[in-house]
């Protein structure tokens, strides 16, 4: 049977319990653990910060599909988040409540956003692409400063988590915390599922050699655009979340510090491995909340620790253990 | 007489003063090997670079099975049937050898708007894709990560690549470029079992090897095509002799 599966090049699944898989397993246990923690200790700042760093796992994972798989390195990326976190806080801010509502708006202004940067900044490459989303991004946030209704430079509370008829209670802390800790599975997946998928060969193929890829058949740009859509839809999700986690939207959510910080995240985790994101953003924020008691400036110490992790951890932390196989 | 599967017409192109191509006349009929020869600096991957669409003419024409290419993108005339290989090796470096391969065989199957089942286990991309590396003898090593293999191997895999979509035309432009005399051996035993399946461009620098797998000879200097024909009257061309084979044979012997 394996001799067979072989001579069709069908590859064995590989074991699923290796050093590389238990890391990323034991972060997801811990995260969904808790709310457990949270319930005995009855102290609620442990969601607060975990879902935080769920939610932005979300932002990393949607980042790492175009920057690490993708060859993609958007410095805009915290545009979706904004975006996403605007269409959440201006519904609400015109009578619109639902989630069913609210939260499709904000994937697909993201989405469509993600549309235009990408039709105009693909065809460019290196420093220009970077500089071309990081515009983008920058009028995103000089937009949001304008928008005087909605709290212009300061920031608009917002009055009510989105509404599911019921079926989910945002305003109950652990039900909104369990929901971002799926809706973290299912972005995982997704992008799982994607990148394995022959969209995401090609994908790949464009990051790793597009004269060859040309070469065979294919001009990349097409891919490369819907990969940029599905990551700003995804993101913009993770700005709904965001909004609702903390009832709050101003335009620094989308500062390009924040980009920043994302890109940050996805690098120091391990670009284009499936748990990097997820990994590196429990590390960079735990790091920012730890430092952040003893000095006023942790960036003054993060900045250092990753040029440390940029030079001497190829694959950053998801490269620490195990040789990686392709996702 | 049928139509040549390619038909090249006054292709010229410069680079700053350099003429790379000065106005290239070029015939290949199906299921022939057709060699291209000449010294460095020739023209010879120019002239594929324009065949392949990477490099514009200025001037002239390529007319591939029946229509006219001279506009078409790079991935357009893949997409048709010319497939090419690198004479610097260009592959996907960080893929494993079966997937670079399987690639090529997704890219020439038209479908890769797909996004939710897993490519490497579907037979319809996998097999092929194993025949290919199985007829260029590096099935052994399908699961090898690119930049772990040998540069010989390396080279094979530009072929099976290149085999994979299942081209009318190959162009191979030094195929045998920095192989050990062994490696060279092997490859020139597989371009001869290709030989009269696939329709062949090779540009190469050993003679022997030229003169043992073509059926027609073109010789380049500085752009230009000074004898083309078969291997025994381009053998004997005066021009020839005195513009290529004698500095080469004084090199080589
Ligand atoms: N992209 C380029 N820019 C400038 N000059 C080039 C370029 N490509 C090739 N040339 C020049 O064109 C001539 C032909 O080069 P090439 O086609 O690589 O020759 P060959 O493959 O026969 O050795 C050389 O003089 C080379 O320097
Ligand atoms: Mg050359």
């Amino acid at each position: 049977m394996k001799a067979a599966r072989k001579a069709f090049g069908v590859p064995l699944p590989a074991s699923w319990f290796t050093p590389r898989a238990a890391l990323p397993a034991l972060v997801l246990v811990i995260l969904g653990l808790v709310p457990v923690y949270a319930a005995a200790t009855g102290d609620p700042f442990a969601l607060t910060l975990f879902g935080r760093i769920e939610i932005l796992s979300i932002a990393a994972v949607s980042l790492n599909l175009i920057m690490g798989y993708g060859g993609m390195a958007s410095f805009g990326h915290a545009a979706y988040l904004g975006i996403g976190g605007y269409a959440v806080g201006i519904l609400w801010k015109e009578g619109i409540a639902s989630g069913f509502v609210q939260w499709p708006a904000a994937i697909a202004v993201s989405a469509l956003f993600a549309l235009v940067v990408g039709a105009l900044s693909l065809r460019t490459r290196g420093v220009y692409f970077i500089m071309i989303t990081l515009a983008f991004a920058q009028m995103v946030y000089y937009v949001a400063q304008g928008l005087d209704r909605y709290g212009g430079d300061d920031g608009m509370t917002i009055g009510g988590r989105s509404s599911f008829a019921g079926i989910v209670n945002l305003n109950n802390a652990t039900q909104l915390y369990y929901l971002c800790f799926a809706l973290l599975l299912a972005s995982l997946f997704l992008v799982w599922r994607l990148v394995n998928s022959r969209f995401g060969l090609i994908i790949q193929g464009a990051r790793s050699n597009e004269r060859r890829l040309r070469a065979i058949g294919i001009s990349p740009f097409r891919y490369k655009l819907v990969c940029f859509v599905i990551a700003g839809g995804l993101c913009g999700l993770s700005g709904a979340l965001l909004a609702n986690h903390t009832n709050f939207i101003s335009p620094a959510m989308m500062y390009w510090t924040r980009s920043g910080d994302l890109m940050v995240m996805v690098i120091l985790g391990g670009l284009g491995s499936l748990f990097g994101p997820l990994l590196g953003t429990v590390t960079y924020l735990l790091l920012e909340e730890a430092l952040s008691r003893v000095t006023e400036y942790p960036g003054l110490f993060i900045g250092p620790a990753l040029l440390l992790v940029a030079i001497f951890m190829h694959g950053g932390i998801e490269g620490l253990f195990g040789a990686r196989r392709r996702d | 007489m049928t139509e040549p599967l390619l038909q090249v017409d006054g292709l010229t192109k410069r680079f700053g003063g350099v003429v790379a191509a000065d106005a290239i006349a070029l015939d290949i009929a199906a299921g022939e090997c057709h060699a291209v020869i000449g010294p460095n600096g020739a023209g010879k991957t120019t002239l594929i670079g324009l065949l392949a669409g990477e490099i514009a003419p200025e001037r002239g024409s390529i007319r591939f099975d029946g229509r006219d290419v001279t506009a078409v993108a790079v991935h357009r005339r893949s997409q048709l049937g010319l497939a090419r290989s690198f004479q610097i090796t260009s592959l996907f470096a960080d893929f494993t050898a079966l997937d670079n391969v399987a690639l090529a065989v997704q890219a020439r199957s038209g479908h890769s708007f797909q996004f939710w089942q897993d490519a490497r286990r579907q037979a319809a991309l996998r097999e092929p894709a194993l025949q290919a590396l199985d007829a260029v003898g590096l099935a052994a090593r399908a699961d090898a990560r690119v930049d772990r293999l040998s540069h010989g191997e390396q080279r094979q895999l530009e072929i099976a690549v290149a085999l994979a979509g299942k081209p009318r035309l190959l162009l191979l432009d030094e195929p045998m470029a920095g192989l050990g005399a062994d490696e060279s051996a092997r490859m020139v035993a597989m371009l001869r079992r290709l030989k009269g399946d696939v329709t062949m461009l090779l540009i190469e620098h050993d003679m022997e090897t030229v003169f043992a797998l073509a059926d027609r000879i073109t010789v380049l200097v500085y752009g230009r095509v000074i004898a083309s024909g078969d291997p025994l009257a381009v053998r004997a061309d005066a021009a020839v002799r005195e513009a290529y084979l004698g500095e080469q044979d004084a090199r080589h012997v």
